[in-house]
This record gives C-alpha cells, sequence and structure tokens, in this order.
C-alpha cells in the first residue's frame, strides 16, 4: 500500500517539475522580454518556439506511447493551419472580436486535423512499424500535394471549390478567392503572441500528462509494449489507437492554427516530410516517451540553428554533426555506464537505500 | 501512341527508381535499418560527375567510373562512422542518425557547390529512335535507362543466388547469429551491401541528372523518398520487390502525369500505395510475418 502511494507520487513529481519548469521559462522570457526592447530575433523566436513543442508533444503520443512510427504529423498541421487560417479570412469583418475569432479557428482547426487523424488512423491500424511509416509519410505527402493545389473562393451564392484553378471557381463579381493554390493564403490577421502559444502550449501538456496517466493511458501502453497480450485481456486495440491518432492530431491542428495566424503568407511548403522529420528528432532526442523531454529538445534544437545564425552556411552542418554523435554516445554502452555512476539521482537514491537499510 | 510513349519512359523512370529501391531493401535486409541518408548519396554521385566531367573536362566513362567509386566508398564510411557504433541501438535511434547524415551531406554539398542548380549534360551518347513513322520518340537516355538498368539487375541477381558473398548476404539477412556460426564474416558483408547500394545510387543518379538535367543539392530527396515508397511497394527486404515496385512506381507515376494531371502525380503514387498496403500490409513480395504468442 505505501508502496503505491510512493509509486503514484512519482508520476505527480514528475509532472509538478514539468509545469513548474515551463511557468519559469514563460515568466523568465516575459521579464527578459519586458526589459528589453531590441532583441528582435530572440521575440521573433518564442512563438515558433511554442509552436514546434506543441508539435513534439503531439507527437510523442504517437511515438512514445502507442509506440508507431508516424513520418507524416506536419500532414495534420498543414490541415490545420488551412482550415484555420481560411475561416479567420472568411469571416475577418464578421466576427469583430479578435480573441473569439482565434478560439473558434483553433477549435476547427483542431478538430478538422483530429477528423483526418481519424481516417488516418483506420488504414494503420492493419500495418506495422515501417509499413505504418511509410503510410503517414504518404497521407502526408498526398495532404501536402492537394492543399498546394486548392483553390478556394467566396462569393454572394456561398463557397466554390476548385482543385486547376482560380478561373475554374466561377465566382460572381463580388467573390473573393482565399485560397490560392501554391500561393497559399495571405492576409491572415496575426492572433498569436507568445502569451498565447504559451497557454496552447501548456493546454497541451496538461491534455498529454492526464492522457498518460489515467486508464486510457496504461491501456495504450500496454498495447505498445505487448499488443497481443493487451489483447487477451480485453483491451480494444482498434479503439485506443485511434483515440491517440486523433487527440496527436487535434494538437498538430492547433499547431498550425497557431503557426498560420503568426506569419503573414501562408503556403504548403514547410509542410512537407522534412518537418515531420524535424520533430520526430525533438521527440527522439528528448527521450521517447517524455514529455518534458520533447519540450526541452524542441527548444534546444531549435534554437540551435538560430544562434549558430552567425556561422552563415556552417550551421546545418554542425546541426548535423551534432545530430550523430548525440546518437552515437547516447547509444554508448560504455558511456551510459559512466552516466549511471556520475548521476546525482543515482547517488541520492543510493544513500537513502543505505540508510534504510541500516535501519532495518 | 501516346500511351506506350507514356509507357516507355515511365518503365526507363521506374528503373531508375528501382535501381535505388535496391540500395533500400538490400540495406533493410541485412541491417533492419530504414537509410535515410540513401537518397543523398545519389546526390553526391551525380555532383562527382559533374565535377569530373564538367569542371575537369574528362570523358563521360571516366566520370561515371569515378563517380562509382566515390559513392561506394562514401557507402562504406557512413557505415563504418555512423551506423556500425549503433548495430545494437533501436531502430528509431539508428534511423535519426540516417537522417543526420542525411543532413551532413546535403549541407556539405550546399557548402562545396552553393545552393544554384547545375545544368548536368547527358553522360549518354546514345541517338535516340524514333518508331512506327516517327510517331514514336524515344530518348537516347531512355534506351540506355532502361537497358544498363535490366543489365544490373541480372547481374546482381546472379551475384547474390550465385556466388559466395552473395550468398552470404543472404544468410546474414536471414539470421545474423547464424551466419557468424558458419563462419560468415558479418562485418564484411555488411560493409559489402552498403558498398553494392551505394555503387548502384551512383548509376542511379547517373542516369536520373542524363534524363532530368537538373542538379542541386536536394536532388537526391525526392528520388530517394519515391525509392524508398517503391521498396516498401514491393516489399521491403525483398530483391525481386524492390525491381518490381520501382518499375510499377515509375510506370504509374508517368501514366497518372500523362492521361490525369501533372501536378497530382505524386499524390496518386502515394494513394496507389497506400491502397495496395491496405490490401497487402507487407507488399507485394514481403514475407508474411507471423506473430508468436
Amino acid at each position: 500500500m505505501q508502496k503505491e502511494k510512493r509509486q503514484l507520487k512519482a508520476a505527480t513529481k514528475s509532472n509538478i517539475i514539468t509545469y513548474a519548469m515551463l511557468i519559469a521559462a514563460f515568466i523568465i522570457v516575459s521579464i527578459i522580454c519586458a526589459t528589453n526592447d531590441k532583441m528582435y530575433q530572440f521575440k521573433g523566436m518564442l512563438v515558433p518556439l511554442c509552436i514546434y513543442s506543441i508539435m513534439a508533444v503531439s507527437l510523442n503520443l504517437v511515438v512514445g506511447i502507442l509506440g508507431d512510427l508516424s513520418l507524416g504529423h506536419a500532414g495534420f498541421m498543414c490541415i490545420g493551419a488551412y482550415v484555420g487560417a481560411f475561416f479567420s479570412v472568411l469571416l475577418k469583418d464578421n466576427i469583430p472580436l479578435d480573441w473569439l475569432r482565434f478560439v473558434i479557428s483553433l477549435v476547427l482547426g483542431g478538430v478538422t486535423a483530429g477528423i483526418f487523424g481519424f481516417l488516418i488512423g483506420i488504414p494503420v491500424l492493419r500495418l506495422r512499424g515501417d509499413y505504418l511509416a511509410i503510410v503517414t509519410l504518404a497521407f502526408g505527402e498526398i495532404i501536402k500535394n492537394i492543399v498546394n493545389l486548392l483553390y478556394v473562393g467566396v462569393d454572394g451564392s456561398g463557397l466554390h471549390v476548385s482543385i486547376k484553378s482560380a478561373s475554374d471557381l466561377n465566382l460572381a463579381e463580388d467573390g473573393t478567392v482565399i485560397v490560392k493554390g501554391a500561393l497559399g493564403i495571405t492576409g491572415t490577421p496575426n492572433d498569436s503572441n507568445f502569451t498565447v502559444g504559451f497557454v496552447l502550449l501548456l493546454i497541451t501538456v496538461f491534455v498529454s500528462l492526464n492522457l498518460i496517466n489515467s486508464r486510457t493511458g496504461r491501456a495504450v501502453k500496454s498495447i505498445r509494449d505487448n499488443r497481443i497480450a493487451a489483447e487477451t485481456v480485453g483491451i480494444s486495440v482498434t479503439r485506443y489507437k485511434l483515440i491517440v491518432f486523433m487527440i496527436s492530431a487535434f494538437f498538430a491542428g492547433i499547431a498550425g492554427v497557431l503557426y498560420s495566424h503568426n506569419i503573414s503568407s501562408l503556403n504548403t511548403s514547410i509542410f512537407g516530410y522534412n518537418t515531420s522529420i524535424l520533430v520526430l528528432v525533438y521527440v527522439v532526442l528528448g527521450g521517447i516517451g517524455s514529455t518534458r523531454g520533447s519540450i526541452i529538445a524542441a527548444v534546444i534544437l531549435y534554437a540551435l540553428p538560430e544562434m549558430l545564425r552567425d556561422l552563415r552556411d556552417y550551421r546545418m552542418l554542425i546541426y548535423a554533426v551534432v545530430l550523430i554523435l548525440l546518437m552515437i554516445v547516447n547509444n554508448n554502452e560504455k558511456f551510459n555506464l559512466f552516466k549511471e555512476k556520475i548521476s546525482i539521482t543515482r547517488f541520492i537514491q543510493n544513500r537513502r537505500n543505505g540508510m534504510k537499510g541500516a535501519k532495518s | 501512341m501516346s500511351f506506350l510513349s507514356y509507357l516507355v519512359s515511365g518503365i526507363s523512370l521506374g528503373s531508375i527508381y528501382a535501381l535505388i529501391a535496391l540500395g533500400y531493401t538490400m540495406v533493410y535486409g541485412i541491417a533492419k535499418m530504414l537509410n535515410f541518408a540513401h537518397g543523398d548519396v545519389i546526390m553526391v554521385g551525380a555532383y562527382a560527375i559533374y565535377t569530373i566531367c564538367i569542371t575537369w573536362g574528362l570523358p563521360p566513362l571516366v566520370g561515371v567510373l569515378g563517380s562509382i567509386v566515390i559513392c561506394a566508398v562514401l557507402g562504406v564510411v557512413i557505415e563504418k562512422v555512423a551506423y556500425k557504433p549503433l548495430r545494437k541501438a533501436s531502430s528509431l535511434a539508428v534511423l535519426i542518425t540516417a537522417i543526420g547524415v542525411s543532413y551532413l551531406l546535403q549541407n556539405a554539398a550546399l557548402l562545396i557547390f552553393k545552393s544554384d542548380t547545375k545544368s548536368f549534360t547527358s553522360v549518354v551518347n546514345i541517338p535516340s529512335l524514333d518508331l512506327f513513322d516517327n510517331q514514336l520518340h524515344i530518348q537516347g537516355e531512355t534506351i540506355a535507362t532502361i537497358v544498363v538498368s535490366v543489365i544490373i539487375m541480372i547481374a546482381l541477381n546472379l551475384f547474390i543466388n550465385k556466388t559466395k558473398p552473395g550468398r552470404a548476404m543472404l544468410a546474414v539477412s536471414e539470421d545474423k547469429g547464424a551466419a557468424q556460426l558458419m563462419g560468415i564474416n558479418v562485418n564484411s558483408t555488411i560493409s559489402l551491401t552498403f558498398l553494392i547500394g551505394s555503387a548502384l545510387a551512383a548509376v542511379a543518379g547517373a542516369l536520373l541528372c542524363s534524363s532530368y538535367p537538373a542538379l542541386s543539392p536536394t536532388t537526391g530527396a525526392m528520388p530517394g523518398i519515391k525509392a524508398f515508397t517503391a521498396a516498401v511497394f514491393g516489399g521491403i527486404g525483398s530483391i525481386p520487390g524492390a525491381m518490381i515496385g520501382g518499375v510499377l512506381l515509375g510506370v504509374i507515376e508517368n501514366l497518372s502525369k500523362g492521361y490525369i494531371s501533372t501536378q497530382f502525380s505524386d499524390a496518386i503514387v502515394f494513394g496507389v500505395l497506400i491502397i495496395i498496403l491496405l490490401f497487402k500490409p507487407t507488399g507485394l513480395l514481403g514475407k508474411k510475418i507471423n506473430e508468436k504468442v
């Protein structure tokens, strides 16, 4: 009984550390921003940091908790970004309250991405491992490809959709084209700022951590560890996999809406598999399954190339070398033994155990 | 006639995909890893030819041979430096390392050759062919691609099934431990696999850039992904699967470009892949995995 209590405490303790870390980071950054007028580069990085952290936390649900490799996460971000931006541009004049419009477009973008997550989750259930990875990659590329050719306009009689050209929309005289194919959407209101991004990140982390430590989360983790054993005790693999895919896609959609409301012109160029892979790198380097690690890795790895901007062309080269070295060193047996030896928590634990042993 | 012409150029493009897919599938079969950097080896090979033939002005044959040697060495070095230390690590760690290698190659090329697109001169010197009273026009590059690919595929099949090192490769991909007990040097077999795979990528790079003469540091990325798709399509780990998958993918891509829409060809290719995998979850020729409880 006592032992069980201790374990529960460990999960809660870890969650508290995560929240404390986030809030402390927010306060420090806010103070820096308030006291410095300049530092444009630093300020410009803040919203993208939130966006990529949300992406990493949501991908961690699929890769870390469910144990399925997904290479199409940017596709969901793309859906969220386009749906959110479309709605905001469409109703820019109709809804006077900025925050209300942004909240609605967040919900719409997230839900649409979630629905696509559900659709993609269905075939995924038949596939394993690398086959699943390639299907998610394929879905991401299909979404990008189609959105890139999409034209949507609006006039008095309603919405017009075409995948050929703007003139195929047959708009009335008063109509406007909102989604302009490869040119994307322009004129999205800039509703996002660091505070908004931070609140959204906090919500994502909250949902993610609560999911992981809930009954559903334990069921999902049991599927990851042994699918057949989980099935035999009556866990519905289909149901839980779909739940995780939907939630993950929903938050990727939210990140997308945030992205589209942070830049003036939106196009599909960043929603390719490169972005999906970039987010996967954050999740893996942060420690698979660790929400806190995903955020830390996202922040460091996003900021690293930006900090190295002075080195110009060499920065991505250095980034690549760092990536390879990190993976090799992290998987080196000797280094891991050494790490365990010098680990502080281990040291404290050993002492505590030693004291306990002395008492009894 | 236009159908035939789309078909022929589709087979040519598909042969290039097949050559690249062979590298993916051989490495996967033996090292059980997705070598994401494979597509960038193609780009390195193409730049090698560009440097040898255009900057130094040497004949195309020297360029192709030089590029094959450079890529083969590069493949072995990448394996030794980046992948060998991770042989016991999780497959995700290896995947991320491969992505790192891919970034490294792309950015090294960006530093050396700059980002502007170089126009590549064809290494193929065969006159184009006109059939059926000039209704069907086939380019020299297309013929060369198909002929070279067929020869390579036959040679590779003979090598793997008839020679000792080839059969050692099959044995290692079947069971690493047992192969080692039978006296097979696993390390050198894995190196050999990377060597052959990268050499094939160099040939693919030469053929690709002869047919589509634009060379930039990201040239290898999209063909790499397509070939990866082709390898999965045919059943990853299966060599005949990679050949069939590559050719089919090229034909589907070209026919959809010809009859449906140029811009949608990528979406159609990936869509067909998803549909195939829904019905055959391990690809066309992939082994069925039986799960043991």
